[in-house]
C-alpha cells in the first residue's frame, strides 16, 4: 500500500488514477471487474447466484457483460446476515460496520485491513480534491461507531495528514469551542446540523467569518438542494461540497464534488456506476434519472456486484474542467423505495406504522409529510382517531405526546403528531399514499 | 338524580367540517338545544346538547364521525345576578372541579351544563342545596 502524500501544489491526491482517460478507466474497470467476479466465487452467496444464473466468471469478457450478472439487494444482505456474503475468511477481516436494523434484520459490512486502507485513500482523495492539505485542521461532527461517517472521515483525514478533531456528534457549544480554539479549517457535518451550528454561533456572538478559520465543509448523508448548499456557504463563509457514501460500498468516499461543484465524481477505479430504470432494470441514457447501481472493484472482504442503492440520480457527464474524467453524478433526487432520509437518519414508513398500530386509540390510516422549514427537515405524522375515547383535551394531548415519544424512540427524531377525525385522510384506490415529500430538495 | 348525555364530536380544525355534522343532525330532525366548540390549533371538540342524544350518536357514528356520549350535569338557576356564583360555590366547597361548562337560557331560566371530576359528589351537593337538576326529558321534542 502506497502511503505517499503528494506535494501541496499538486491538485491530485492520486494523479495516475484521477487523471485517467475514459479508455484507461474502462480498461482498468474490466480488469478489476474480472478479478472481483473471480474473487466473489469464494462467497457462498455469489457462487450460488452465479450457478443459478447459469454464468461463470469467464463469461465476463467486456464491461457490457456486467449486465449478465444478477443484481444484489439490501434484502440479500439481510438474508445472509451476518457473514454469509463474505469472500474471505473472518480471520482476514479487521472491522465490521452494521446498520441499526430498525426495519428488520440489520446488515453487516466486513472490511479487511486493505479495504480500510483503500477506503481511507478514497476519502483522502476527496478532501485533497477540494483543496485540503496537511496544514488543515479537520473536524468531524459525525457519530463515531457503527455509523461509517465517523471512522470513515477520520481515517481519510488522517491518511491525508491533517490534524484531526474527532469531535463526534452533538454538543454544539463544544463543537464551536473546538472550531475556534483549534483553528478548524474543514468540517464534516450533515447539512441540517450546519444550520443548527450557525444558530448557536449567532446566539453566543460567534461570527463564522470573523471568528473561525473555516473554509471547507463536507456535507452529505441527507438530501439537500443546491439552494440549501448556497445558503450554507453564505452563512458560514465557506465552500460546501456534497459527499456521497453508503455503508454497503464502504461509507463516505464513494463520490464527492470537485471544486467545480457540478456533480459528484464517482471513483471509477473503485466502482462501476450504472443508472437503471427501477422498473425495467434496463440502463437509462446519460442525463436521464434512474436508480444508481454500484459494483465494487477493489473490495476484498465483501465485494458487492450490481448493488441496487435505491437512490435516484443521473449521469451529468464524463469529463470535467478539473481534469478528472470519472463520471459526474447529480445530487440524489429521491428514492426508488419508500425510504426517507431525514437529518441523516434513514426511516421507512413501516417503522412509523408499527408504532402507530400499537395505539388502540388510533385508526389504521396515517400520512407522513416531510417539509423543509428554514434549513431543517421536519416530519408531520397525521393519524386518524379510531374512537373518541374522551372529550377531555388533556387526555387527547397526552395521547399525542405518548405517540410522539414512542416514535422518537423508534426513529430518533421527534415528529409533529396531529390527530385527525376518522375518514379525514385521503383514501386511494390502490396503494395508500403514506409519504408526501414537500422538501425543497425534491421540488 | 341523573346526568344528561351530551354529544362530544371530534372535528378537524378546518372549514367545512362542522357543516357535515350539522347536516346529519338536521336530516334526522334532531334539535340542538345548546352547543359549544372548544378548539386547539389542530382539532376541535364540538359539544352538543340535543333532543335525542342516543339517536344522534348512532347516526353520527354510522357516518364515520368520531363521536362520544359524555355524561354531563345540567342545572337550572334563576336568571338573576349572583345565582351562578351561589351554585358553583356550593360545588367548589365540596371539592368538585369543573372540567368545562357552558350556559344557555331555557324557558326563562339559566342552564349551566358542566362536566365535573366528581359526578357523584356534585349530585349530592345539588340535592342538598335543592338546585334544580335537569334531565333528558326536559329537552325532548
Amino acid at each position: 500500500m502506497n502511503n505517499i502524500i503528494p506535494n501541496d501544489n499538486c491538485p491530485f491526491f492520486n494523479e495516475k488514477m484521477e487523471t485517467m482517460t475514459r479508455a484507461e478507466i474502462e480498461a482498468l474497470q474490466l480488469e478489476r471487474l474480472q478479478a472481483t467476479v473471480r474473487h466473489c466465487m469464494n462467497s457462498p452467496f455469489y457462487k450460488k447466484r452465479f450457478q443459478e444464473a447459469g454464468i461463470t466468471p469467464e463469461d465476463i469478457k467486456s464491461l457490457d457483460d456486467i449486465r449478465r450478472i444478477p443484481f444484489t439487494t439490501k434484502q440479500d444482505l439481510r438474508d445472509t446476515y451476518p457473514f454469509g456474503m463474505a469472500s474471505v475468511p473472518l480471520r482476514e477481516c479487521t472491522r465490521l460496520h452494521s446498520s441499526s436494523g430498525t426495519t428488520g434484520t440489520p446488515t453487516v459490512i466486513l472490511h479487511t485491513r486493505k479495504d480500510l486502507e483503500e477506503w481511507a485513500a478514497q476519502v483522502a482523495r476527496n478532501l485533497w480534491m477540494v483543496g485540503l492539505r496537511p496544514d488543515d485542521v479537520f473536524q468531524n461532527s459525525s457519530g463515531y461507531g457503527m455509523f461509517t461517517g465517523g471512522l470513515g472521515f477520520q481515517y481519510g483525514a488522517e491518511r491525508l495528514g491533517m490534524l484531526t478533531v474527532p469531535a463526534a456528534a452533538g454538543n454544539s457549544l463544544r463543537q464551536i469551542k473546538f472550531i475556534t480554539d483549534f483553528g478548524t479549517t474543514a468540517l464534516h457535518a450533515v447539512p441540517s446540523y450546519v444550520t443548527r451550528l450557525y444558530e448557536v454561533m449567532r446566539s453566543i456572538d460567534v461570527d463564522p467569518r470573523r471568528d473561525t478559520k473555516l473554509k471547507v465543509l463536507a456535507i452529505g448523508a441527507e438530501p439537500h438542494s443546491e439552494e440549501q448548499r448556497r445558503r450554507i456557504e453564505e452563512m458560514m463563509g465557506v465552500k460546501a461540497y456534497n459527499s456521497f457514501g453508503m455503508s454497503e460500498m464502504c461509507g463516505p468516499g464513494v463520490g464527492f464534488e470537485c471544486q467545480e461543484q457540478n456533480g459528484l465524481h464517482f471513483w471509477e477505479d473503485y466502482y462501476i456506476v450504472e443508472i437503471v430504470n427501477p422498473e425495467t432494470l434496463e440502463p437509462v441514457p446519460d442525463g436521464e434519472i434512474g436508480e444508481l447501481v454500484l459494483t465494487t472493484l477493489c473490495r476484498e472482504a465483501m465485494p458487492l456486484l450490481r448493488y441496487r442503492t435505491r437512490d435516484l440520480t443521473r449521469v451529468l457527464g464524463r469529463s470535467c474542467p478539473c481534469g478528472r474524467n470519472h463520471v459526474r453524478i447529480d445530487r440524489m433526487r429521491g428514492r426508488s423505495d419508500d425510504m426517507m432520509v431525514l437529518r441523516g437518519v434513514n426511516i421507512f414508513p413501516i417503522q412509523i406504522e408499527k408504532i402507530l398500530m400499537n395505539f388502540s386509540e388510533l385508526a389504521s390510516n396515517y400520512l407522513i409529510t416531510l417539509t423543509t422549514d428554514k434549513e431543517n427537515d421536519n416530519m408531520l405524522v397525521e393519524v386518524e382517531l379510531e374512537e373518541l375515547f374522551t372529550d377531555d383535551f388533556h387526555r387527547l394531548q397526552d395521547l399525542t405526546k405518548r405517540i410522539q415519544r414512542a416514535l422518537k424512540d423508534e426513529i430518533l427524531l421527534t415528529p409533529v403528531v396531529k390527530l385527525l377525525p376518522k375518514g379525514t385522510l385521503p383514501v386511494s384506490d390502490g396503494k395508500a399514499v403514506r409519504v408526501v415529500d414537500k422538501r425543497t430538495v425534491y421540488q | 338524580m341523573t346526568t344528561i348525555k351530551q354529544l362530544s364530536i371530534f372535528i378537524e380544525n378546518k372549514s367545512g367540517t362542522l357543516i357535515k355534522v350539522l347536516n346529519l343532525l338536521s336530516d334526522a330532525k334532531i334539535q340542538i338545544i345548546a352547543s359549544t366548540i372548544a378548539d386547539t390549533q389542530d382539532y376541535g371538540i364540538y359539544r352538543v346538547l340535543c333532543s335525542a342524544p342516543r339517536e344522534a350518536f348512532t347516526i353520527l357514528k354510522e357516518n364515520g364521525i368520531n363521536v362520544q356520549l359524555t355524561d354531563v350535569l345540567a342545572i337550572a338557576i334563576e336568571d338573576e345576578p349572583g345565582k351562578a356564583a351561589t351554585a358553583i360555590n356550593a360545588l367548589s366547597d365540596a371539592g368538585v372541579n369543573i372540567l368545562y361548562m357552558y350556559s344557555f337560557l331555557w324557558q326563562g331560566k339559566g342552564v349551566l351544563v358542566m362536566r365535573t371530576d366528581k359526578s357523584d359528589e356534585a349530585m349530592q351537593v345539588i340535592a342538598r342545596k335543592s338546585i334544580i337538576l335537569l334531565d333528558e326529558d326536559n329537552f325532548k321534542n
